[in-house]
């Protein structure tokens, strides 16, 4: 990996980690009013992934967009406008925090059902093939998502038309407090199942930037080069609650020991201690680090200071008008 | 002088309207199960795929969730495309991404979802409880969704165009029975003169009340009341043509007119589409009916398969008669002696059906 990626990678992860922090620290204030789900834990796939990628490039994700959405270059304001319920939000504070959209950097949205976008990237992929052009479009989804049809539908119609998707199975183990062992046969590896329906695929550890990087950077070159769509499972783990700003490990649905190994496996802890070791202070971290604070902080405040929409919807805002 | 109109089935009207719309947008696809087999849903599709080509016309994997989605995906990217499917009873598999995204996403990303999604209904000859269903009330309930269901081949023709052409998600609801029906319908198809969603129509003008129909039904309702002239009963028939968005100052107009009102409704009773019109039309103008308003609807009743089973099972022009005749408390008891109870066979819409579906 070079030295210049690495840096914007870190960056990627900080700045991803920090927001979220923020918002876990002011939920309780009662001023980001919809239900969140944060992304600390699994910041590292889309931080890597981003090296990779273009702006004509689209992704669509899930509930747990967040991360998506920054590490494509999402507007970091109109993102948290939109958790604030303000006008001036990425869908008009008609969304809230799984309804995020920033087409101008290739984000074409995350919406809020499992496995709901994942149609919605194919068909996305299927008229770029259509076009001719050689972007690609990355499906963010969680092992959950594995359990309904739509995947499968999915999946199967862009293996049928050779589409460029790329399929990023986040596998945090869990669907809200339900363990894979009661959702999914004990044996079963995600990856191994989906390369049975004649998909290639890999498996790597989500947390590791490193892995990961040498797994995408193959994958990307791959689906762009026309020979269809590939699926990656990232073995990741996501620090707090399914959904809301609070750790939830009072409740014991985790065991003690996966607890401790995934935490040990922080992205950001991890990564910055691999930098460290490697001696590689490639940057003034501290100064950079403050930039990134400053601009968040920055950020919270411009959310705070907008405005809530108050107009009355009518049937304009619900269907579209005719040229 | 050669004549402006030319007489033609309902499914011929279709595809008319599917070629003439491909070849304006070039870019417009067309897929759906079936849609390049041999039969090209009950001639619909036909040639389309030749004309056009395998990229624009394509037959699909039995995936309606996923096909739904990927045509919003498609839209996002500005191509719009109609997705055909040979019974609405398959398209039930498809709920969450019509409801959840197709209607939502305008609202939500201010994104225009220009699709078409055509649905069929089928009736009769053992089409039994799930390749029957009219659930046009079900999509007319989604904020977002518009929903047509026209009633012969001039409205098919000139709705699917502008069905096709409006920047929002537009269910198409096609009767099985119809599909053979012949109609006139202009040679010239202009694309400025077709209206936008959201018109009834009035086929027939009277004065002593106004029945409200659509699909099938308009046909059942015209027989009876060519059957009410000869006694010099004259009501008011519209057709609804597109149930969302409605035109109620059309439907208004006729009841403040008549003071009398029956909706006729091929879906069935309970919070049916006729049971919107009626409470609507009592919430609004209450005072201009000379008599409660009535519904002839489809009883709460999964659709039977069996010969034996459908016989007297589907409003005939005699049950819209006899409501007609005893909404107007009109005592002739010799009136609807003549009418015909059912046609022998009861089920099948005429000789041109030899099934299987």
């Amino acid at each position: 990996m070079k030295k210049n990626s690495l840096i914007s990678i870190w960056k990627n992860i900080f700045r991803i980690r920090y927001v979220e922090e923020k918002i876990a620290k002011e939920y309780y204030k009662g001023e980001m009013r919809c239900p969140t789900h944060l992304s600390i834990g699994q910041e590292a796939v889309p931080s890597v992934l981003d090296q990779f990628i273009q702006k004509t490039d689209l992704a669509v994700s899930g509930h747990r967009a967040h991360a998506h959405y920054l590490a494509k270059g999402g507007d970091l304001k109109k993102m948290l406008c939109e958790i604030f319920g303000k006008e001036n939000g990425c869908a008009k504070g008609r969304g809230g925090s799984m309804h995020l959209i920033d087409r101008s950097v290739g984000f074409a949205g995350s919406t809020a059902i499992v496995a709901n976008s994942i149609p919605i990237g194919v068909g996305i992929a299927l008229a770029k093939k259509l076009k001719k052009k050689k972007d690609i479009v990355i499906i963010y989804f969680g092992d959950g998502a594995i359990e309904e049809g739509a995947f499968y539908e999915s999946i199967n119609f862009a293996i049928l038309k050779k589409l460029p998707v790329f399929f990023i199975c986040e596998n945090n183990f869990y669907s809200v407090y339900t363990p894979l062992k009661y959702r999914q046969p004990k044996d079963r590896k995600i990856h191994k199942m989906v390369k049975g329906l004649g998909c290639p695929v890999f498996s790597t550890d989500g947390n590791d930037p490193f892995k990961i990087y040498e797994k995408i950077s193959a994958a990307v070159k791959k689906i762009r080069s026309g020979k269809g769509p590939i699926f990656g499972e990232f073995y990741t783990y996501r620090h707090r609650e399914h959904c809301g700003p609070n750790f939830d490990d009072n409740l014991n649905y985790r065991p003690k020991n996966d607890l401790k190994y995934w935490l040990e496996k922080d992205p950001l802890i991890s990564l910055e201690k691999k930098i460290k070791k490697k001696k590689m202070i490639f940057l003034n971290m501290k100064n950079e680090k403050q930039k990134i604070i400053n601009e968040v902080n920055e950020a919270f405040k411009f959310a705070r200071k907008s405005k809530y929409p108050s107009y009355k919807i009518t049937t304009r805002d619900i269907y579209a008008k005719k040229n | 002088m050669q004549k402006k109109t030319k007489l033609i089935t309902m499914s011929n009207a279709i595809n008319e309207a599917l070629h003439f719309s491909m070849k304006k947008d070039k870019n417009l696809l067309c897929f759906g199960l079936g849609t390049t087999d041999p039969k090209g849903i009950f001639s619909t599709t036909i040639n389309l795929e030749k004309k056009f080509g395998k990229d624009r016309v394509f037959d699909v994997p039995a995936s309606e969730n996923a096909l739904t989605g990927i045509s919003v995906g498609l839209s996002l990217e500005k191509i719009r495309s109609v997705v055909s499917h040979q019974r609405l009873d398959f398209f039930l598999l498809a709920m969450d991404q019509l409801v959840n995204n197709a209607a939502k996403w305008y609202f939500t990303f201010s994104q225009p979802v220009p699709i078409t999604i055509r649905l069929i209904i089928g009736r009769g000859w053992g089409q039994g409880p799930t390749h029957s269903q009219n659930l046009h009330s079900w999509f007319a309930h989604i904020p977002g969704l518009k929903v047509v269901i026209p009633s012969n081949p001039r409205d098919a023709k000139d709705l699917l165009i502008s069905s096709i052409f409006d920047p929002n998600p537009v269910i198409f609801i096609e009767h099985r029975w119809l599909h053979e029906m012949e109609g006139n319908i202009n040679k010239k198809t202009e694309i400025k003169k077709l209206d936008n969603l959201g018109k009834c129509k009035i086929i027939e003008k009277g004065n002593k009340l106004t029945i409200v129909a659509s699909s099938y039904l308009v046909h059942e309702a015209r027989i009876a009341l060519r059957y009410l002239k000869k006694f010099k009963i004259d009501c008011e028939l519209i057709d609804l043509r597109v149930i969302k968005p409605l035109d109620w100052k059309t439907i208004e107009k006729s009841v403040k007119k008549t003071g009398n009102l029956l909706v006729l409704d091929t879906g069935s009773d309970t919070l049916s589409f006729a049971s919107e019109i009626i409470s609507s039309i009592s919430i609004r103008l209450f005072q201009y009916l000379k008599n409660p308003p009535v519904k002839l609807t489809m009883p709460d009743i999964p659709e039977p398969a069996s010969y034996g089973l459908t016989k007297g099972f589907y409003i005939r022009p005699k049950n819209i008669a006899e409501k007609i005749i005893k909404i107007l408390n009109i005592k002739d008891g010799n009136i609807l002696k003549l009418i015909q109870k059912e046609p022998n066979p009861h089920d099948i819409p005429g000789s041109w059906f030899k099934g299987p579906f």
